[in-house]
């Protein structure tokens, strides 16, 4: 019974996270980026716009549900469902701090951290959500849909792979598949000092792998209006975009977990209450650097985007790995 | 001599797409004319291989406005107005083409202060031109905060139009015989203050992109022309000069006293999207040494022609002149005639040779205005350039032309 009440709480506070995180994100980007381009941003609801996400959420929900008379009714409607709760599921398996005693019990900080196949487990369920791209692509039965989910059908199953071979380094240091675990054995140092390589390349597939600029392609307003969610409007487009986020707080969650040694911070020890709050400022940091980039650079061009992936990043990862397994092996 | 690439037959024309097409085999998507990098209401019919391009057809005339032929129905100096809704980003450079056009066909003097104003007012409208060019240019690409930074530099050149003529575009400021009145107090310095600032701020529009290995990439060696083909389709301004011909109308039959300006027409070599880039880059700094010159040697004096047949005469001399009332009245009811015959007359506009043919029948309004503007004859470069390119470079390519849609339907 008991169990059932933190596993509840603790699954509430993911989705708070996530669901929240992504409406304050899209304030956030449009605050950060305003700054970047010597604009102010929205700040007319609420103090500092802080109510602009609520505005957008109930703008979205008021407006027409268009379905094309064309389309496939089903798989589209279904296809923002699909894109959105593996997002949602992404965030189980990331420990939040270090386990707490409360009244005598040992309570985990995150829902499911000591899964023995996390990082497989993030793995798979970040792959599912290319269904949902592809479906919308072809149940909108438009053109410019279709372009866009080809498109990023092929750039995530590429990049799939470079995001694989980099979560190998974390992997092999720690000795575990344990997402807690590679927590832990990052307390002396992080990891990112010992994979430089490893963590760029998962920078780099991740952001490709969430369509995020300079890597949005499959979105690519310029060229295909919107991609694959040209045809759709209200809450399945809110839907889209609430993946899009989400996911973008859900990689740099893992990123920080895997690269940016977790919940470590100082004093986290005597006051493992903190942890948490260290997670949430590395990933802030994390989601500053993708607007950053967002601001900064044109796009890439999908066949460059392709070559990148499998001659570049893919041979680099796999050289990666060579070497991590090798010295692992010589030093021990 | 035809590339056997660039022939586009009429049979291709009719059908609009090849036999692969009609198979099924390739895909017709239409761009336009509601597209986010259409710059307007163009119109592109795709026809694509995967996201090659096989054929390009574009489809002008969603902005038709009737301009020539509403002009037909005004007098001389009111059809003027007109012309800045034409280029909406040459404004100025339209009122020029223009006013020199009735000047010539009337054989009216311009006073030098007048010639020079219209120099430095030209220039800075090349520059806005060229601004608003690279900010959409590079949001094309999805270099989004580039547009951004243009925009805040071209608000400054609109100020000063707004403090010249009371308008930020479409000012009408330029009349034939001169100016509509003399620049206003605070022009120096709002001009010396641009110009001060300007060159920081190009080098920061230059560190995102000219050295960009994603621009660079994007950009290099996508749409190139060579100057042959580009002299055989009509190709003028920036986009040819990208190809390495030094052919500029204020330096090879000056107007307006550019001959006494000194400046570099800059060109490049491959006339591909970056060379584009290059020049048009160059070009802006090129236009601030006009300005800044012009500025300095600014003479003083009046800035319309004394020649009261064609020019209103101030104000002031309305209460004690009958003649001057005479020819207001006269002026502002009927307009002044010109005579039969007609002129053609070209000038350089940011985006290449902008001609205006007149036609006088001895009344006060013209026969026939016909305009040769660059964006319609740039635009046919669009098929041949893009070619085998990638949809996404579609989108560079069309943006490198900088197409203005209401200068192709006039």
């Amino acid at each position: 019974m008991i169990d059932l009440l933190e596993w509840t709480l603790e699954s509430v506070g993911i989705i708070t996270i996530v669901l929240g995180g992504f409406a304050y994100l899209t304030l956030f980007e449009r605050r950060v980026m305003a700054r970047f381009q010597t604009r102010i941003g929205p700040n007319r609801a609420g103090p500092l716009g802080l109510l602009q996400p609520i505005a957008d959420g109930i703008k979205l929900l008021f407006k027409e549900e268009l379905i094309p008379d064309q389309a496939d009714k089903l798989l589209f409607v279904l296809a923002p469902v699909i894109t959105v709760v593996p997002v949602v599921l992404l965030m189980a398996v990331i420990p939040f701090g270090p386990d707490l005693t409360i009244l005598g019990r040992r309570v985990s900080q995150g829902l499911a951290p000591e899964l023995n196949v996390g990082a497989l487990y993030i793995l798979a369920i970040a792959s599912i959500a290319v269904y949902g791209i592809v479906i919308a692509g072809w149940a909108s039965n438009s053109k410019y849909a279709l372009l866009g989910g080809i498109r990023s059908s092929a750039q995530m199953v590429s990049y799939e792979l470079a995001l694989g071979l980099a979560f190998i380094g974390p992997i092999l240091l720690a000795n575990s598949l344990n997402m807690a675990e590679i927590v832990r054995a990052q307390r002396g140092i992080w990891y990112v000092f010992l994979q430089p390589i490893g963590f760029l390349i998962f920078l780099v597939a991740s952001i490709a792998e969430l369509n995020r600029a300079p890597f949005d392609m499959p979105e690519a307003e310029q060229e295909l209006t919107a991609g694959y969610h040209t045809e759709y409007s209200g809450m399945k487009f809110a839907l889209f975009f609430m993946a899009e986020y989400g996911k973008m707080i859900a990689v740099s969650f893992i990123a920080a977990t895997l690269f940016l040694g977790g919940y470590w911070g100082p004093f986290v020890e005597r006051l493992p209450i903190l942890g948490p709050l260290y997670l949430i400022a590395k990933v802030l940091g994390m989601l500053f650097l993708m607007i950053w980039l967002r601001a900064t650079l044109p796009r890439l061009r999908y066949d460059r985007l392709m070559a990148f992936g499998w001659k570049v990043l893919l041979p680099l990862g796999l050289l990666n790995v060579l070497v991590t397994g090798s010295l692992i092996v010589a030093l021990g | 001599m035809l590339q056997p690439q660039m022939e586009i037959t009429v049979d291709e024309l009719r059908q609009l797409v090849s036999d692969r097409a009609v198979q099924g085999e390739t895909m017709l998507l239409n761009m336009g004319p509601q597209h986010p990098s259409t710059h307007g209401v163009l119109r592109l019919l795709l026809e694509l291989d995967g996201e090659r391009i096989v054929n390009c057809v574009p489809d002008i005339g969603f902005l038709h406005t009737g301009i020539e032929k509403n002009m037909e129905a005004k007098s001389y100096e009111k059809a003027l107005v007109m012309t800045d809704r034409m280029d909406y980003l040459n404004n100025l450079g339209n009122n020029l083409c223009y006013c020199l056009a009735v000047e010539q066909l009337v054989e009216l003097d311009v006073p030098p202060r007048a010639q020079v104003v219209r120099v430095l007012l030209t220039e800075l409208q090349r520059i806005a031109s060229h601004l608003v060019w690279l900010g959409t240019h590079a949001l094309d690409l999805a270099a989004l905060s580039v547009f951004l930074y243009c925009f805040r530099e071209r608000e400054h050149i609109m100020d000063i139009f707004e403090l010249c003529s009371g308008q930020r575009m479409m000012t009408s400021y330029f009349r034939p015989g001169g100016l509509w009145r003399d620049l206003p107090a605070g022009f120096d310095e709002a001009v010396r203050q641009f110009l001060s600032l300007f060159p920081a701020r190009m080098q920061e529009y230059e560190s995102l992109l000219t050295e960009n290995p994603l621009y660079m990439d994007r950009t290099k060696g996508i749409g190139a022309i060579s100057t042959e083909q580009a002299l055989q389709i009509g190709l003028t301004g920036p986009a040819l000069r990208a190809t390495g011909l030094a052919f500029d109308l204020r330096t090879a039959r000056p107007y307006s006293g550019y001959e006494e300006f000194d400046f570099e027409i800059p060109i490049a070599s491959n006339g591909d999207t970056y060379d584009r880039y290059i020049v048009r880059m160059e070009e802006m700094r090129q236009s601030l040494r006009i300005v800044e010159q012009a500025l300095d040697r600014l003479p003083k004096g009046p800035v319309r022609s004394n020649n009261r047949k064609f020019v209103p005469p101030p104000r002031s001399e309305l209460g004690h002149s009958m003649e001057a009332v005479i020819h207001h009245f006269k002026l502002w009811t009927e307009g002044f005639a010109a005579p039969a015959g007609s002129v053609y007359l070209p000038v350089e506009s940011p985006r290449g040779l902008l001609g205006c043919y007149l036609e006088g029948d001895g009344s006060p309004k013209p026969l026939r205005v016909h305009f040769r503007t660059p964006s319609f004859a740039n635009l046919q470069a669009i098929p041949i350039l893009s070619r085998g390119h990638l949809v996404a470079d579609l989108v560079a390519i069309i943006s490198s032309l900088d197409p203005v849609l209401g200068d192709v339907d006039r």
